[in-house]
């Protein structure tokens, strides 16, 4: 399977809830729409699966994840054409996408483009987080929907979050055991929120939310004010030790789940040259975007978790308004069919409602960013916590400086999974602020792809002569 | 590390891993598979040769890195399983010719 044309009018990149909502709308439009996505079938991270999981009984996964299937089934009938298993390794400001399909690469433009490649977990770096055996929490629920797996032996959850929550009622439900709830939220953190409280209180996932946290309180043990986590063993994590109220405790576990909330996934968009911030609430990169949700790179936008995190609800109101932007742009007159800017803006809004109360309450704690001593920052290059610390002793000013000290970021991952500890970690050690110290310049490829799909992309004359001597 | 739900009634596949046969199911990713099989398929490390197993499986970490049909480095939970798909378990730096 390829592209079936070499230009669209616009090419939405991931099929996660923004890109669902968006490609449908602008395929409605009567707009040539290719949407692009790396997984095997439509629904991103949230509705994993939602055409193929082997989990039936709808009460087990729950409403939210089901109600997925509505916009799949709008998304198909729309006319966008759906290209899965396609990895898009590059994006430049000519609109021009390298995708990789089937095991060959392939270029093609759009109009334009709307990035909707979400999120993905905050890294967590606590001592023994790379032993075989530890995980994200995302992780196991994404085997748990697509695959229908359930953790086996002594398990335990740790950290902070929405999807903490979710995932243990899930895998309670489905008969899976949880030994042990661990929860890392630090009791400050409702002081800070509880102004915010009246917005979430009136939002969907108040009453949802508690009740979920009431389920897995009576099936499993929790302990909470977790202010330390260390993993150990060998060759497979075999204890955790934990610090609550003062308390240290070690249990045997056989799988450990961590996760303490979703940051947006940056490395296409940076790659694209999308100018981004740093955002202090949420403690992470955020692009730039105008009220179109248009980047600082003309025709380029974002949609999703990816401009910011606001949730599935937010991202599917957030795909709307981008794909109507377009609409505007490329065929105005299309528009007059479909809700105004105006009722996608509100609904966007409206998704929106209680994040800030979210943000507040689950902003994690300095010492699980901010790792010390021999603790891994870089798992690819097996980069510490140490190794950084003494590299800007010895006068490393940033994370791309670092590359050439100690190849932090250089590995397959390309920064995904260590490059938020080190622009926190540089900026404390340099008493300076994360938008001072920056991030990781990025490049396309942003995902690896073989030498041979390179070679056989087709070339002008123009760019042959410009290489041959 | 994991086990299947009873109710699972996708189609059985047939994958070899390091020359043993496994039963995935359609729809399985590789690193997926792997994980469900109960054998030992911890990688090793390029740079210390310190055991792995996947971290994220949703295409960020690659921690899942697996040679699929002789090609190396593929990220085992992006690629579906396929019938008589030959998994091997990468152990350390790359061999020169592989």
């Amino acid at each position: 399977m390829t592209p079936a044309r070499d230009e669209y009018d616009v090419a939405v990149i991931g099929a996660g809830p923004a890109g669902l909502a968006a490609a449908a709308l602008t395929a409605k439009a009567g707009l040539s729409t290719l949407l692009l996505d790396e997984n095997q079938g439509p629904g991103g991270q949230v509705w994993r699966a939602i055409t193929t999981t082997p989990v039936q009984d709808k009460t087990l996964l729950g409403k939210d994840y089901w109600a997925g299937k509505e916009l799949v089934e709008d998304l198909r009938k729309s006319g966008a054409e759906i290209l899965q298993g396609a990895t898009v390794w590059s994006l430049d400001r000519n609109l021009e996408i390298g995708i990789s399909v089937g095991g060959g690469a392939c270029l093609i433009k759009a109009k334009r483009v709307i990035i909707a490649t979400g999120a993905l977990e905050r890294p967590f770096p606590i001592p023994g987080w790379t032993l075989p055996g530890v995980m994200t929490a995302g992780a196991a629920q994404t085997v748990l929907k697509s695959s229908g797996l359930l953790p086996e032996g002594r398990t335990v959850i740790a950290g902070q979050g929405p999807l903490l929550w979710l995932l243990s009622a899930q895998i309670l439900r489905m008969g899976g055991k949880i030994d042990l709830v661990l929860d890392t939220t630090d009791k400050r953190n409702y002081r800070r929120a509880l102004p915010h409280a009246a917005a979430f209180i009136t939002s969907p996932y108040f009453l949802k939310g508690l009740a979920m946290m009431r389920e897995v309180r009576r099936k499993t043990r929790v302990v909470s004010g977790v202010t330390s986590l260390v993993a150990s063993g060998e060759g497979h994590v075999e204890s955790l030790s934990f610090e609550a109220k003062g308390k240290k405790t070690t249990v045997p576990v056989d799988v450990l789940l961590l996760h303490q909330g979703v940051v947006p996934n940056v490395n296409l968009a940076m790659s694209a040259g999308v100018k981004h911030h740093w955002d202090d609430i949420q403690l992470c990169w955020a692009p730039e975007l105008d009220g179109k949700a248009e980047t600082s790179v003309p025709g380029v936008h974002i949609a999703g978790d990816g401009a910011g995190i606001g949730g599935a609800l937010a991202a599917v109101a957030r795909g709307r308004v981008v794909a109507r932007a377009a609409i505007d742009a490329l065929k105005p007159d299309a528009g007059a069919s479909l809700p105004s800017a105006a009722d996608l803006k509100t609904a966007v809004a409206k998704a929106e409602k209680g994040r800030l109360f979210l943000d507040l309450l689950f902003r994690p704690t300095k010492q699980f960013r901010i790792p010390s001593d021999d603790t891994i920052v870089c798992r690819c290059e097996e980069v510490t916590a140490q190794d950084i610390r003494d590299s800007v002793a010895v006068g490393a000013t940033g994370p791309n400086q670092l590359k050439a000290y100690r190849r932090a970021g250089m590995g397959p991952c390309q920064g995904r999974l260590c490059g938020l500890t080190v622009t926190e970690l540089m900026a404390e050690a340099r008493s300076k602020t994360p938008e001072e110290i920056g991030y990781y310049r990025l490049r396309a490829p942003v995902k690896p792809i073989m030498l041979s799909e390179l070679a056989r992309l087709p070339k002008t004359d123009e760019a042959t002569k410009a290489v041959v001597r | 590390m994991f086990k299947r739900i009873e109710e699972d009634r996708r189609k059985p596949v047939e994958i070899t891993v390091e020359g043993q046969r496994v039963t995935a199911r359609e729809g399985d990713t590789v690193a997926a598979a792997l994980l469900a099989s109960g054998l030992d398929v911890r990688r090793r490390t390029a740079v210390s040769g310190a055991p792995r197993l996947p971290y994220c499986m949703m295409g960020v970490c690659f921690d899942c890195l697996v040679t699929i049909d002789g090609v190396g480095n593929r990220q085992g939970c992006l690629v579906p399983v396929r019938e008589g798909m030959k998994i091997e378990i990468q152990k350390g730096r790359r061999e020169i010719g592989r």
